[in-house]
């Protein structure tokens, strides 16, 4: 019942912010109700008892499908991500505005919903429903509140996506019915027998459909423009949380069902993804607007993610996990600080910015720790994952390991560069009138900067918390 | 039998009423006032109690399923009464006339959906077709509304013709007209005359149901006709065809299907796509829905290509989803002026709770989940992986869904994201409620599909 209540939280909060047409109102109806969300979540975590973390009504029972949840180690930890990182974005966009605000706010709750339910969902028809939801208020979000270009680059998005998971679907429904009791759930999906060449069709189905969700070279098209075209607080969504389904999907349910298409294919997929990393670090040199460069460099982080799921071994997997929740927050600390300098500057362009150190020191000091966290550097959180990733891609083939490594040292260069460019310097006419940021929005980032540095000198947590997804995706392959 | 009889009565007491009762604007209540007795009847024939309970010598069969569908057909015969009455009789001068042309179609679509000899199904199609091709020419000054009625008489008839001649071969093959005599005979021995019937039948149905390349009459009669009676035409007639359609199949060439099965897949490939793509390059929303009814049209033909029980409960659902939100569309649309997509620009602003409901219907005619259309499509591609062998057609259908997305969703884009003044249109809170209403039962039918799928394997 309360992993049920994780989804109800924002969806009825979020229907109830429709109708709220005060904006300050609204948004702290939102940041309480993001809290609440928090708060159920931490008491499940603390709990430790396991009914809080399963839950199942009937559904569709003619359609063999039911309504069932189950949080198991890595979605304990996606939610865990969501249900932190919402309050941090309500808290750091605070001072944004927003033309119909109670439309803005009621959609986020909706996405926050959407999201939960991907995580949770043990069952395939329920677990598409919610895939499908989560990206409908995002449709909104981005058309309406984006920038000049955005209705064409939503749209884009929007087909994008929906084209996998159509394909993902015709899949399911075939799986269904090689399934012995007819049924959509984890469990009976997960036993079906399959020969190796169904494997390798279905494989492609389902994982094209998470590729472009990732998004994974060269099915990421349309992610640079939809970073860059969409309000802040939503881009913060998309690539903290959003991003993380198709990773997601692919540990629950791409190489349970298919473990012998996912080992056949694996050496296409890791080549892609690395390849991916170099050719998306490049790019994200080359760029000039702030957003479509960490657009780029986070195209990158999610290569080595995805590659490493795939080396399906346990430093690459356990490394991959912890760094969902690291790369969650970190990308959103790279977020907040654009949002911060574009409500400030009213440019993201990083050739008009210059010196912003000199007057914001608050803000510096901060953007410097989460910058330093996205080149993984030792102490901070995302060196964790990093590390382990790339320790189980060297075992699982030297060359990958090699070629992908160059990427630490290309995001290091655009990284550092960025913050030379932007916050060193002279001052220009500009950036002369900075002002440092205001409290809350440096609780924000504090917060951030201290699961950086906690989980930086001690991931311990984390990994006991994925521990039994990681022994579940091995136990596949004994 | 209710439903047959109320209707046919119903229809001439109709045109009396515009005799005897001055008032126009009386109508729309007569006219609603027989759509809730039709509704009472078929309540009773559901319960097997019926004024007439003969089956005349097995030329009708009261099965649930056409007796449910009956329900789906009156209930939005219902709603397209509230929503677009004004509408009917604002057309012309003979407001008594054009609603009891309506009622006699629903006669037809009461045999189309019961019948159990050929014969019968024959009589039912024709009386679905006359009036309509009257009803396309009711706005007599409009020049295009009468080319477009001559157009459809002429290829309808011929049509007709093809269908007659197929029920004669289908007659030398089997000796009878009854669908169980024409099973018997079709099966593996099957001789050529069976074969022909079954392919001309095809061909005549998948006119009626304008699936390609027998569609060509669709966008200029859709067009040219009043939007009121498109949008009767694009619903409740062509899921009425639709469901005479299935039960032929599945009661009567089920033993041959591997035989049509790829000639039925055929159709549904090119009818997705060309209704797809075309629909693409429209400017005109009422000309973009004449194309996605084409469309919709080759999700429905699924069910006759898979004939099982999924394929039965997806029709259903089809039928009512597909119709709720035609409906519901046409009759905003045929209250406005400019019916291209700018048209539409800045509409959320104006109204915004016809928006929401716009949106709903849009999203259900895409197949987003949450809403009737997403389930209906879920259980017709259900049924065709089921059927097994097809997995290319679901796969290119499901391709072709996702391009439906594309004009489906610049109506909302237009509605919600670009700036615009809004067209000015005039709605009774009534009206609005009405939406609301169907909005709803949209959004209920695409969480819980089971309200109405249900009811097939109730008592």
């Amino acid at each position: 019942m309360t992993a049920l209540l994780l989804i109800l939280i924002p969806l009825i909060g979020g229907l109830g912010a429709f109708f709220i047409k005060e904006e300050k109102q609204v948004k702290s109806w939102s940041l309480i109700v993001s809290l609440a969300a928090l708060a159920v979540m931490v008491y499940v975590l603390l709990s430790g008892s396991p009914e809080n973390k399963i839950y199942s009504a009937d559904w569709l029972p003619q359609l063999g499908s039911s309504f069932s949840l189950v949080m198991d180690g890595m979605s304990a930890v996606l939610c865990l991500l969501t249900v932190v990182a919402y309050p941090i974005i309500f808290i750091t966009t605070w001072s944004s505005k927003y033309t119909s605000s109670n439309s803005f706010y009621g959609l986020m709750l909706l996405t926050m919903a959407g999201l939960l339910g991907v995580f949770l969902a043990a069952d395939g028809l329920l677990f598409y429903f919610f895939w499908e939801l989560a990206l409908i208020p995002v449709y909104f979000l981005c058309s309406k509140w984006g920038g000049e270009r955005r209705i064409a680059v939503t749209f884009k998005f929007f087909i994008y996506t929906f084209i996998g998971s159509l394909l993902m679907l015709v899949g399911l429904i075939w799986l269904y019915y090689q399934t012995t009791d007819a049924s959509f759930s984890m469990q009976s999906l997960y036993a079906v027998k399959l020969s190796t060449a169904q494997q390798a069709w279905l494989f492609w189905l389902f994982f094209i459909a998470f590729a472009i969700k990732m998004p994974v070279f060269p099915f990421h098209t349309w992610q640079p423009d939809t970073y860059e075209q969409a309000p802040t607080a939503v881009t913060m969504v998309l690539s903290a949380l959003m991003v993380k389904m198709g990773l997601f999907a692919v540990v629950r349910w791409l190489i349970p069902m298919f473990p012998a298409g996912s080992y056949e294919f694996s050496n296409i997929v890791i080549g892609l993804s690395v390849a991916g990393m170099i050719y998306a670090s490049i790019l994200a040199m080359q760029q000039d607007d702030l957003k479509r460069l960490i657009a780029y460099s986070s195209i990158a982080h999610i290569g080595l993610m995805s590659a490493s799921l795939f080396t399906l071994n346990e430093s690459a997997l356990q490394g991959a996990m912890i760094q969902f929740f690291s790369h969650g927050i970190n990308v959103l600390g790279m977020w907040v600080v654009v949002e911060l300098i574009e409500r400030q500057f009213g440019t993201r362009k990083i050739s008009e910015l210059g010196g912003i150190a000199q007057k914001a020191q608050g803000l510096s000091i901060l953007l410097v720790i989460v910058a330093l966290a996205n080149v993984a550097l030792p102490l901070t959180n995302a060196f964790v994952g990093e590390f382990l990733m790339f320790n189980g891609l060297f075992k699982f083939n030297i060359w990958f390991a090699a070629i992908g490594g160059l990427s630490i040292i290309l995001s290091a260069v655009y990284t550092l560069r960025m913050i030379q460019k932007v916050f060193y310097g002279n001052t220009n006419e500009l950036t002369a009138k900075a002002v440092d940021i205001s409290w809350f929005e440096k609780a924000g980032l504090i917060v951030i900067v201290a699961f950086i540095f906690v989980l930086g000198v001690f991931p311990k947590p984390v990994f006991a918390m994925v521990n039994d997804t990681v022994t579940m995706i091995l136990g596949i392959f004994k | 039998m209710n439903l047959i009889l109320i209707s046919a009565l119903w229809g001439v007491v109709m045109m009396f009423s515009g005799l005897f009762i001055k008032s126009r604007t009386a109508a729309k209540t007569v006219a609603i006032a027989g759509a809730v007795a039709l509704l009472i009847g078929n309540m009773f024939d559901l319960t097997g109690k019926m004024i007439i309970s003969s089956d005349f010598k097995g030329m009708l069969q009261y099965d649930r399923f056409g007796l449910i569908f009956l329900t789906v057909l009156v209930v939005a015969l219902l709603i397209y009464f509230l929503l677009s009455g004004d509408d009917v009789m604002a057309v012309g001068k003979h407001p008594y006339e054009y609603f009891a042309l309506i009622f006699f179609i629903v006669c037809g679509a009461g045999l189309v959906a019961l019948f159990n000899n050929l014969l019968i199904l024959f009589i039912g199609i024709e009386i679905i077709s006359i009036p309509l091709y009257i009803l396309t020419a009711s706005d007599k000054r409009n020049l295009k509304g009468n080319e477009a009625a001559l157009k459809y008489f002429l290829m309808g008839s011929f049509s007709t013709g093809i269908m007659l001649l197929g029920i004669a071969f289908l007659y030398g093959g089997s000796g009878s007209f009854r669908v169980e005599s024409i099973a018997a005979s079709a099966n593996d021995s099957f001789i050529i005359f069976t074969a022909i019937g079954i392919v001309l039948i095809m061909i005549s149905l998948a006119f009626k149901v304008s699936a390609a390349p027998f569609h060509f009459w669709t966008p200029d009669v859709y067009d040219g006709a009043p939007t009121v009676f498109t949008s009767f035409m694009a619903t409740i007639v062509k899921v009425a065809v639709f469901i005479g359609f299935l039960n032929l199949f599945a009661n009567g060439f089920a033993g041959v299907t591997a035989k049509w099965q790829l000639t039925v897949s055929i159709i549904i490939a090119l009818t997705l796509f060309i209704g797809n793509i075309t629909a693409v390059y429209q400017q005109s929303v009422k000309r973009m829905l004449a194309y996605s009814s084409i469309a919709q049209a080759g999700f429905m033909m699924f069910s006759v290509f898979a004939i099982n029980d999924m394929a039965k409960q997806g029709l259903l659902l089809y039928a009512a989803a597909y119709s709720l939100a035609t409906i519901a569309i046409f009759a905003v649309l045929s209250k406005m002026k400019d019916y291209t997509f700018d048209g539409f620009n800045g509409f959320a602003k104006k109204q915004p709770v016809l928006a929401f409901v716009l949106a709903v219907c849009f999203f259900s005619l895409a197949g987003i989940p949450a809403t009737a259309g997403f389930f209906a499509k879920y259980y017709v591609l259900t049924a065709a992986v089921k059927a097994g062998s097809y997995l290319w057609l679901v796969i290119f259908a499901v391709i072709m869904a996702a391009v439906s997305v594309y004009y489906y969703f610049r109506v909302i884009q237009a509605m919600y994201f670009k700036d615009g003044e809004g067209q000015d249109i005039v709605v009774a809170p009534a009206f609005k409620a009405i939406m609301v209403v169907v909005a709803v039962l949209i959004i209920a039918l695409g969480l819980l599909p089971s309200l109405l799928t249900n009811f097939l394997t109730l008592y």
